[in-house]
């Protein structure tokens, strides 16, 4: 039987050192509400997700009151809008009516984000996609708790650069429009290479084609609950600094994956995957930048922080398969700036540069995430960024992302709050030189020779 | 059966087990194991009960522990379902 110090442990994870569920995400297809006429398609979209996850959020709360585990979020994901909009939607301003009823479906059963408006054009863009994403910026400014996301490469398929120029452009314009609320639309919009199809956490949450018709995704946390332990085996070798974090991990896993085992009964939606990712939140000691000073580094950033982070990422993966059958999603460590009281400090004492990021993203999940950069950064340079981002995930076969949000009308040196979970971010400086040409160049990148293993 | 664990921690005072018991006794509610230490004049208690004939929901029983807790005894009382600490801590 359970003892003293067993229960302790966990509720000391809980109550101290920020253990929760990040979010419990339930994937919903919307192919079967397709219509050509954009009313009708509407109605069928908003109904669809109101039946499917009306009890989403009180399930949630029950299952966190019965074992006392926080379950933070609950959201929704949604098929990429634009393979649903596609015969419905003959403008820009076609697609930006159906975020308005995904806003709408999503305030109205009480989640906090809804993920999907979205499109894969990691070949090439159909019509609809190309509207889908001119209609972003209008889209993301009128509402609240829709999220999008673009991929726009594969290890498979190359990268198509003509979609990553016009992300450019489209991310400027989400900044432009939302200027008065410090640039927020960008927060939620990232942009894809190898986007996994069951993705829980936001704002790159979409529900693959692939997926079954509806599915409940979990994502577990604690960054806090890998420092504490890590405090434990202060100065020790590689080895026991492995082991601590792997037998953590198992525990935090096994969390989501009782969570996820209860929802999927009670809501009777099949279970999908657990995603294993370490994700940090702005409160004080759940941040990932504080694990990799606990394995001495002065600040994240500092050389030596790409080998902790691959260390600990790995660790991480070791551990939680073992607590967790069906693992997917991101999986890995997050790295966002603006979420991470760490790595905010490390980017305000100059230790973190937007280049030792982008080193970083190599051996974790997502990416460029969350950075604020200043707002007069052109079109061309924010592509210039996706692109190198994306050329790494492509290469290395993993999933990279970009969320970058130029502050309109701020400099390097000051600094945006977005509040909640999103936090506030110092601006980061840019690379000042051009990619100019190389960007407005057409076409795609093709695909890495290793993509023919067929 | 379904089992569930409750942890009383708190300052040391008269009655804690006692009140605790007596709501338990009172919501059909059977207790299977107790293991209770006292450290530095903090009171830590750790209870197996059982719970499969409670006849109100389960988070409602958590509640009222919770604010018996604050309220009239001044510790801190909480109730969880079980499964939480066997997955974590037993492969």
């Amino acid at each position: 039987m359970i003892n003293i110090s067993e229960v302790s442990e966990t509720n000391a994870m809980i109550e101290k050192e920020n253990l929760d569920v990040r979010t419990i995400t339930m994937g919903i297809s919307l192919m079967d509400c397709i219509d050509s006429d954009l009313q009708v398609l509407r109605q069928k979209i908003y109904d669809k997700i109101y039946k499917s996850a009306a009890n989403l959020v009180k399930v949630g709360e029950e299952i966190s009151t019965d074992y006392g585990i926080p379950i933070v979020n609950k959201r929704i994901s949604v098929t990429p809008v634009a393979l649903v909009g596609g015969s419905a939607c003959h403008s820009p301003e076609d697609f930006a009516q159906i975020a308005v009823t995904l806003d709408k479906a999503a305030h109205d059963v009480g989640v906090n984000f809804l993920g999907g408006y979205s499109a894969l054009v990691s070949k090439g863009m159909t019509k609809a996609d190309k509207l889908l994403i001119e209609s972003i910026p209008q889209a993301l400014s009128e509402t609240e708790l829709v999220c999008s996301s673009i991929n726009v490469g594969s290890t498979k398929t190359g990268i198509d650069m003509d979609a990553v120029r016009m992300m450019g452009r489209i991310i400027r314009e989400t900044a432009e429009k939302t200027a008065d609320r410090g640039s927020i639309g960008c927060a939620k919009l990232v942009v894809f290479c190898n986007a996994p199809d069951d993705n829980p956490f936001m704002a790159g949450a979409f529900h693959g084609v692939t997926e079954a018709d509806r599915i409940l995704n979990i994502g577990v946390s604690g960054p806090g609950v890998v420092k504490k332990a890590l405090e434990s085996v202060h100065g020790k070798d590689f080895e026991t600094l492995c082991e601590t974090v792997k037998k953590t991990a198992f525990k935090v896993t096994r969390v989501g994956q009782l969570v996820a085992k209860e929802a999927s009964r009670r809501l009777g939606v099949p279970f999908g995957i657990i995603d294993l990712s370490l994700a940090p939140t702005p409160a004080v000691g759940d941040s990932v930048a504080d694990i990799l000073c606990e394995m001495g580094l002065e600040y994240a950033g500092a050389p030596g922080t790409t080998a902790a982070l691959a260390l600990l990422n790995d660790q991480v993966k070791k551990g939680g398969v073992m607590a967790s059958s069906y693992v997917g999603g991101l999986s890995g460590a997050f790295i966002p700036v603006s979420e991470d009281q760490g790595m905010i400090n490390a980017v305000n004492t100059g230790c973190l540069t937007l280049e030792k990021l982008e080193a970083m993203t190599c051996v974790c999940s997502v990416g460029l995430d969350m950075i604020a950069i200043p707002g007069d950064t052109k079109a061309s340079t924010i592509s210039g960024i996706i692109a190198d981002e994306m050329a790494i995930g492509m290469i290395n076969q993993k999933t990279t992302a970009v969320r970058l949000i130029p502050v309109i009308g701020k400099g390097v040196g000051e600094q945006v709050e977005f509040g909640g979970l999103l936090g506030y971010a110092p601006i980061m400086p840019v690379n000042p030189f051009s990619c100019e040409e190389f960007i407005s160049r057409k076409g795609r990148i093709p695909a890495p020779v290793h993509s023919f293993k067929n | 059966m379904q089992r569930a664990i409750i942890t009383v921690v708190g300052k040391d005072t008269i009655g804690i087990i006692a009140g605790v018991c007596t709501y338990l006794a009172e919501n059909r509610i059977n207790i299977l194991d107790i293991s209770q230490t006292i450290v530095q004049g903090y009171f830590n208690m750790m209870m197996v009960v059982d719970v499969t004939t409670l006849e109100k929901p389960f988070g409602q029983m958590a509640d009222e522990l919770a604010v018996l807790g604050r309220e009239k005894i001044g510790v801190q009382i909480k109730c969880q379902k079980e499964e939480i600490f066997d997955l974590m801590h037993r492969i």
